[in-house]
């Protein structure tokens, strides 16, 4: 992962903490399909799905790509998990209707860019515009921006979204996985 | 102007989106199939409305993606996604992920008629150069192929139902506008409610 200032080792063992979370609770609710586009903040997360062997990874060529697929999924009695970057969310916005018209389930994890200390301002757009956008595509919205929550966050939208069925959405803002620098 | 597309050349294909998809569906046994929106929910329909069709009226670009992970979902049922051309072209980059994931009970028909059905006809990129079958086939489909005739048709038919997939035809058809007729639940809980009941019982 990238971070601007302070300990490598020390962000790294927290972004441990936080994918360990995620990951039991994918887990726990027995996901069986991975759609992504990747981050480098879900590049742990996506490491350990591709390890554990009842997880498939489904790598997209666009996030709105997995708003159907997991679709798919849930009418073929799987769960699943879309993970991608806020930048992918804008992607999505008209594939959000296939999941809120017919109450599919859909879990989503956000890494958040433009969100909190960006470096590069073409992020910034889309980060800013992230919540809004989901909100107007009624997706239930749980940002987190403290490490220390993250488990108890997923937790609480992956309830929300499996047994409401809704969308949620955790927007992993970069307080928690470091604003990417590219060692500037 | 157009472009280099062909607006004249799809009149005269001699099949019909209609006969067909009825004949798609005539023997589907236990077949699960997702529709793409537009003409090809309405053939589907007409071809006797079914509880293991999810007729998509929105989500344009999605139905191959979703029957992939219906597909994964359920790796012993054959699925079928039936869709049309410029609801293909708009999920292009779904072959590719279909072709990535390789599900061996997945077939992807697109009634492809060069045209943009319900909006008024107008020509869509398969009116060019664009060939959809050997992008699946450059992909990595299991198979891929175009039928532009009654006998290639009957002749691919149980290849569609059982190959080894993914497999992908592109089925030109003539370019005609039918009436709508009869139309599926319109409710989008009701149809994933009964297609999870008819799939798999009581959950």
């Amino acid at each position: 992962m990238d971070v601007d200032n302070g300990s490598v080792a020390a962000m790294q063992s927290v972004e441990v903490d936080w994918t360990d979370a995620n990951f039991s609770v994918l887990r726990d609710w027995e996901v069986r399909q991975v759609a992504y586009v990747p981050d480098a903040g879900h590049a742990e997360l996506i490491r350990r799905c591709d390890d554990a062997e009842d997880m498939r990874l489904v790598p997209l060529t666009t996030e709105e790509e997995g708003i159907a697929v997991l679709a798919g999924a849930w009418l073929g009695n799987q769960r699943g998990v879309l993970l991608m970057q806020s930048s992918g969310v804008g992607n999505c916005i008209n594939m959000l209707s296939l999941a809120r018209i017919c109450r599919f389930p859909l879990l989503m994890l956000v890494t958040m860019r433009g969100q909190w200390g960006e470096f590069n301002p073409w992020q910034v757009p889309m980060g800013q515009m992230t919540p809004k956008v989901l909100e107007a595509a009624d997706s239930l919205v749980f940002p987190v921006d403290d490490p220390a929550k993250m488990g108890e966050t997923i937790t609480a939208a992956a309830r929300m979204a499996f047994e409401g069925p809704a969308q949620a959405a955790v927007l992993i803002g970069q307080g928690v996985i470091g604003a990417k620098s590219f060692g500037k | 102007m157009n472009g280099t597309l062909d607006r004249d050349r799809a009149a005269d294909y001699p099949l019909h989106r209609r006969a067909v998809v009825a004949e798609l569906l005539a023997e589907r046994g236990d077949m699960l199939v997702v529709a793409g929106l537009g003409a090809p929910v309405w053939d589907c329909t007409a071809a006797g409305d079914h509880p293991l069709n999810f007729p998509l009226w929105g989500a344009m670009g999605g139905a191959a993606a979703m029957g992939l992970g219906l597909a994964m979902a359920q790796p012993d049922r054959r699925v079928l996604v039936i869709t049309g051309d410029g609801e293909m072209l708009m999920g292009l980059g779904a072959m590719t992920t279909i072709a990535s994931q390789r599900p061996d009970n997945l077939a992807v028909v697109v009634c492809d008629n060069e045209r943009y059905g319900e909006t008024g006809m107008q020509l869509t990129h398969t009116a060019g150069s664009v060939d959809l079958p050997a992008m699946a086939l450059a992909a990595g489909f299991e198979s891929a192929s175009a039928i532009s005739s009654d006998n290639e048709f009957k002749a691919a038919l149980p290849a569609i139902r059982s190959a080894k997939g993914p497999g992908f035809w592109s089925i030109k058809i003539k370019a005609e506008s039918n009436p709508i007729g009869a139309m599926p639940p319109k409710d989008g809980v009701t149809l994933k409610d009964r297609f999870r009941a008819a799939l798999l019982g009581p959950t």
